[in-house]
């Protein structure tokens, strides 16, 4: 399954992470692109939860832009979240 | 050699020389001697009216003797509005010197640009304070040959004494200076307050010239460098930029988490017995600690407590509670903002002191021993609360040794404060990267979430309880830190060692070693 539109949620600042995420064509697989302050240290545990939620929503074909500012494991789930329910419209924008 | 701390020490470094292991933060004080013998600073003699001006800083430095394998010494009590360090630097590189040893008393993000010199083999050996920004960066990552050496503040006039550092040309800052090399930096447009840092270098130097902007006629007053020590005097357009002197540290926090912190620590410092008439205290400039400062100010109102002294780097909130009569006097070692050099300049209460009087622990007692109460902070600490503050989170060098080991291990009360944990890295540490300061000198620990007391305070943690404060073990305090961020993954280093860590008696409490980037695999 891939996004229906382009969403984004988050923000830069520091303990916040930033999601970009836009619908790629089928069969195209998932593209991630990672950029954290932490990423040597928690690079492997931020790859985990984004893969797992990504397998929950069934979602294959999709770019994902993550810039991290040494979010916990809440926020990023949170912030991974509510993109992906924007891209999927699933929630009203604010 | 394993050192009393557990960490690895080679028992010689090409370049350095033999290295002694640290074995306790008194071991070697309480001696009441230092072992090593102390050069004797160089002799010299000047006709009558025999004149020191330069009409240039290359014209100075071509007539004191540059040569490969020179070392080389500068202050930085300009901090990060220095010009004349690397101003110097490309002077000697032009001039094809080769083989450098640079010893400035810091290095800031300013200093950046001497970097290709370390890479073209001009500059092949750093002794500092600190290392910060892109130079922490290129040293963490094995670009020098000899590792660089940090030094305390104490420790580093120590280093002199001994010889360890031997300075060829000492290039001095100064806001004001006349024809013979008096100097200061009490006034004038670049004015930067203390130079105190700079005090031993024009003692021990063998070529000192005083740079300034600001040639004033003789004499100039206060004789901060006298000019018994100084060979040559320039004057240029400018020394630096003192509005950049306190880049990112003076202001109180408006930070609610850092705020928190200080309050906290307010209250232990009001708790802990230390707190009383005709006491003395230090606060670092940096956020928390600083802030202290504010609610320490309102309890001595509050209770019409009276202090005795300020100490150490000096902000214009110290000047503020030396004018409330909060306390007799600050001794000034630097000062860190512009503000500060004025009530220097006129209030004879607010005195200058060198570093050695400051803080060198091989003389017969230096002001820090005489502290009561320290507030610093740390990049980490561990759970024997040893403190880091020369290595980041990523393993770079990016920080100062400062006083901080200095004054630890003077004050009655060392107080650390910092939040449990910063952008997702835990501060609290089973072990430390790299340890500056040895937890036997440290006391408390403030986080926001919790109070932790070394367990060699005696009845501290149970007076600060009784006292309603939220102490906690600090093996508690680690796991639940690390509860909230998970386990960061382990840095990973190469054999090469980068950086050795002097402790202020000129042992080696640590090494730090060379990063491997390690290479970061995305899913597909």
């Amino acid at each position: 399954m891939t996004p229906k539109t382009a969403a984004q949620a988050g923000t830069f600042e520091s303990s916040d992470v930033l999601f970009l995420i836009e619908p790629l064509p089928e069969k195209s697989g998932r593209k991630i692109e990672l950029f954290s302050t932490v990423l040597h240290q928690y690079g492997e545990s931020f790859n985990k939860i984004v893969t797992e939620m990504l397998d929950d929503y069934a979602l294959t074909d999709i770019h994902i832009i993550a810039r991290d500012k040494g979010a916990l494991e809440p926020t990023i789930k949170a912030r991974l979240e509510t993109a992906i329910n924007r891209s999927l419209q699933n929630i009203q924008q604010v | 050699m394993i050192n009393s701390l557990g960490r690895k020490i080679p028992a010689f470094i090409e370049g350095i020389g033999r290295l002694e292991p640290f074995e306790g933060a008194y071991a070697k004080i309480r001696k009441g001697w230092m072992d090593e013998p102390t050069i004797p600073p160089p002799n010299k003699a000047y006709l009558p009216h025999q004149s020191k001006l330069c009409k240039s800083l290359e014209e100075a430095i071509m007539r004191s003797n540059p040569h490969d394998g020179m070392t080389i010494s500068f202050h930085h009590h300009l901090r990060n509005g220095d010009v004349m360090l690397v101003q110097t630097l490309n002077i000697l590189h032009n001039m094809g010197i080769r083989d450098i040893t640079l010893a400035s008393s810091s290095l800031l993000e300013c200093h950046d640009p001497i970097l290709p010199y370390l890479q073209d083999g001009t500059i092949t050996r750093i002794f500092s304070s600190g290392i910060r920004s892109e130079l922490g960066r290129a040293i963490a990552h094995g670009l020098m040959d000899i590792p660089v050496v940090i030094q305390s503040h104490g420790g580093r006039v120590r280093g002199i004494h001994t010889g360890k550092v031997q300075i060829d040309l000492a290039v001095i800052a100064a806001s004001a200076a006349d024809c013979e090399g008096n100097a200061t930096g009490a006034h004038g447009k670049s004015a930067f307050g203390s130079i105190g840092y700079a005090v031993i270098d024009a003692r021990y130097a063998k070529q000192v010239i005083v740079v300034t902007d600001n040639l004033v006629d003789y004499p100039c007053i206060p004789l901060s460098i006298t000019q018994n020590f100084v060979d040559y005097v320039v004057e240029v357009d400018s020394i630096g930029d003192p509005s950049k002197i306190a880049t990112g540290t003076t202001r109180i926090t408006n930070s609610p988490m850092d705020l928190r912190i200080a309050k906290l620590a307010a209250d232990v410092i009001e708790q802990s017995g230390c707190f009383k008439p005709g006491f003395s205290f230090q606060v670092g400039a940096g956020g928390a600690s600083l802030a202290v400062a504010k609610y320490i100010r309102a309890k001595m109102k509050t209770k019409g407590i009276k202090g005795s002294f300020l100490l150490g780097g000096i902000t214009s909130y110290c000047v503020d509670m030396l004018n409330d009569g909060l306390f007799e006097t600050i001794f000034d070692v630097q000062s860190f903002d512009a503000a500060v050099s004025n009530s220097l300049f006129t209030n004879r209460r607010h005195i200058e002191v060198p570093a050695a009087l400051y803080a060198n622990p091989f003389n017969c007692g230096c002001i820090t021993n005489k502290l009561d109460v320290v507030v610093l902070g740390a990049l980490e600490i561990d759970v024997d609360f040893n403190v880091n503050v020369i290595t980041g989170s990523e393993g770079y060098i990016r920080g100062a040794s400062g006083g901080h080991s200095d004054t630890a291990s003077g004050a009655t009360l060392t107080v650390v404060v910092c939040p449990s944990f910063r952008g997702r890295i835990p501060i609290i540490k089973k072990r430390v990267h790299t340890v500056v300061t040895p937890g036997e000198t440290v006391h408390v620990l403030v986080t926001e979430r919790g109070i932790c007391v070394s367990p060699a305070c005696g009845d501290l943690a149970q007076n600060l309880k009784k006292a309603g404060l939220m102490v906690k073990d600090i093996h508690d305090l680690e796991k639940e830190v690390d509860l909230i961020t998970g386990v960061p993954g382990p840095l990973e280093y190469t054999d090469k060692i980068v950086g050795l860590v002097e402790y202020r008696d000129g042992t080696i409490i640590d090494v730090i070693h060379q990063i491997k980037e390690k290479q970061f695999k995305l899913p597909v």
